[in-house]
């Protein structure tokens, strides 16, 4: 996905971080444009919180550039701050503060705030401004901590692992959230180590492991470059469906497995001689389904080793 | 620069709320201070105040000392732990990453912890009013001035302590290791001069020693300048204290 016009509104140059003798952060650079959701994934522990808490100044890189809508995080801390929305990692409010008190605490400390009230109905947890911190679930926690990220009408989210922990149902929910976020013409840039959720949510994600970027791209840009082969597993009774697919250029492999032929091909370009064959062949097919590698694949691909461990 | 000060005011607002819903931490630092004043001072009573001969008691301004000091001490033990434990669930840095500054964050403690030993100080003189010297006016603005800046000086040895300890688990016992026995070295029951010379240093080298020599002063309505000594010991303590804790303090 080309944006060459969108506006950079974080900028990321060659930044390093090293913890001991760990190198968590080793050369990254990268740039969010204006109105995209912008994943950092990888496991646990590829130094994709360490970038995160550089750009949102809470962390100072050993060497590199950054700059938020233009704003220097160190330098232009109280500036920034009133500009950004931030979810952290694992965070946590006073045990006995209630909602309400958050969202006032929190309002009272931008210029110009939206009704955090609207917020919190906007995202589900309408009923609990009465309710300690420590009393609400995980999920509700998560709305809460989305809610003062959004309290200063932000023009960058930041999020940080905003679903572990969180149930399937949960996290499908915060994910319809986050596409709102954007709706509201708002970047963000989050972390994540579910490829599923990067999948599903962001418009480009920079792969990052043991501290580096591997490689930058709309996920599927990542799959087609990385991963192109593709399985197509085709539904018919033809017998002469085998040799007739097999002929098709590109096609690695055609096997009869049960009811289905099981096409093997090494790119995308392959699924139009697919099809012109089943035609010409007046092939009758009763299922056609294709199996596109994920950006699990990917990053298994790129690293050599899965994002799991 | 309003907003900040706004930001300030609501956090050290909502900070007290919060504070005050911990029935612990408000048993140790408001309850337990007082109640061993009056306890004592019911129980020793009349031979603490000196009230017959119409002077003010030397025993009873001692109590009156320990107290506020207990009373010093324990906000100092509730900011360590506070501390600690805001730490270790990620609360500073939650706070950290709005347009409060990081000063902000701590002063707001800072205050709630001050208002607390002003509000128990009170409490207690005003209970404990019948044990205490009787026909001799107490200078109480001098008195509680007096334990409001000592109680800076320690606190800011208490922002020490909960930059190094470790977990939240460790802040109490650690902050209870560090902070009593200076109470124990700081002139209250020994004079200092009658004390070992390497003790005598080692208590010269805490705010508590200072604060108990301000605090008898401002009882026996000294002047502040007759002080000067005590009041440079607790900067002096204070400065160090700050420069370190702006050294290794660490927010998460």
């Amino acid at each position: 996905m080309e944006r060459m016009s969108a506006r950079a509104v974080v900028e990321a140059a060659g930044l390093f971080k090293t913890y001991g003798t760990t190198r968590a952060v080793d050369d990254v650079s990268f740039q969010v444009y204006d109105g995209e959701i912008f994943g950092l994934i990888g496991p646990n522990g590829a130094g994709k919180t360490t970038t995160m808490e550089c750009i949102e100044g809470l962390r100072s890189p050993d060497a590199g550039r950054i700059a938020v809508l233009g704003l220097d995080p160190f330098r232009d801390a109280v500036a920034l701050q009133t500009r950004i929305g931030v979810q952290l990692q694992e965070a946590q409010l006073q045990k006995r503060i209630r909602v309400r008190e958050a969202v006032s605490l929190w309002s009272s400390l931008y210029p110009r705030p939206v009704d955090g009230f609207r917020l919190l109905e906007q995202l589900g947890i309408g009923g609990k401004e009465d309710a300690w911190f420590m009393t609400l679930s995980g999920g509700q926690k998560q709305r809460l901590f989305i809610a003062l990220a959004l309290i200063n009408d932000p023009e960058v989210v930041f999020l940080d692992e905003l679903t572990t922990g969180l149930d399937p149902q949960a996290r499908r929910a915060i994910w319809e959230l986050v596409r709102g976020i954007r709706e509201r013409g708002k970047t963000v840039l989050l972390t994540t180590h579910l490829m599923e959720e990067a999948e599903r949510l962001c418009d480009r994600v920079a792969i990052i492991d043991h501290g580096r970027i591997v490689d930058i791209d709309a996920p599927a840009g990542l799959v087609r470059r990385h991963c192109p082969e593709r399985t197509v597993v085709i539904e018919s009774a033809d017998d002469g469906a085998v040799d007739a697919l097999r002929r098709v250029p590109g096609v690695d492999s055609a096997v009869r497995d049960g009811s289905n032929v099981v096409l093997r091909a090494r790119s995308v370009d392959v699924m139009t001689g697919v099809i012109e064959a089943l035609a010409e062949h007046r092939i009758a097919v009763t299922d056609f389904q294709t199996f596109v590698p994920t950006l699990e694949d990917v990053f298994l691909e790129l690293t050599g080793h899965s994002v799991r461990q | 620069m309003t907003t900040r000060f706004r930001g300030l005011l609501s956090l050290t607002w909502l900070e007290t709320k919060v504070f005050l819903r911990e029935p612990l931490g408000v048993i140790g630092s408001v309850f337990v201070p007082v109640f061993l004043f009056v306890i004592i001072g019911r129980v020793f009573g009349d031979e603490l105040t000196g009230a017959d001969e119409g002077q003010r008691g030397l025993v009873g301004v001692d109590l009156a000392v320990f107290a506020a000091l207990l009373i010093a001490i324990s906000a100092v033990l509730s900011l360590i732990t506070i501390i600690s434990i805001y730490r270790e669930g990620g609360i500073l840095k939650r706070l950290r990453a709005t347009p409060l500054r990081p000063l902000t964050i701590l002063s707001a403690h800072v205050l709630v912890k001050l208002m607390f030993t002003a509000v128990t100080l009170a409490l207690m003189l005003l209970l404990g009013r019948r044990y205490l010297p009787v026909d001799v006016p107490i200078p109480w603005v001098a008195f509680t001035a007096a334990t409001v800046i000592s109680t800076v000086s320690i606190l800011s040895m208490g922002f020490v302590l909960a930059s190094v300890v470790p977990t939240a688990r460790f802040a109490q016992p650690v902050g209870t290791i560090v902070l009593y026995p200076m109470v124990g070295i700081s002139g209250l029951f020994v004079p200092l001069d009658q004390m070992a010379v390497p003790i005598q240093l080692l208590a010269r080298l805490t705010p508590v020693s200072y604060a108990v020599s301000l605090m008898r002063g401002a009882w026996h309505g000294d002047s502040w300048l007759a002080h000067w000594g005590d009041l440079a010991g607790l900067a002096a303590v204070f400065a160090v204290c700050t420069l370190l804790s702006a050294r290794w303090f660490r927010w998460e």
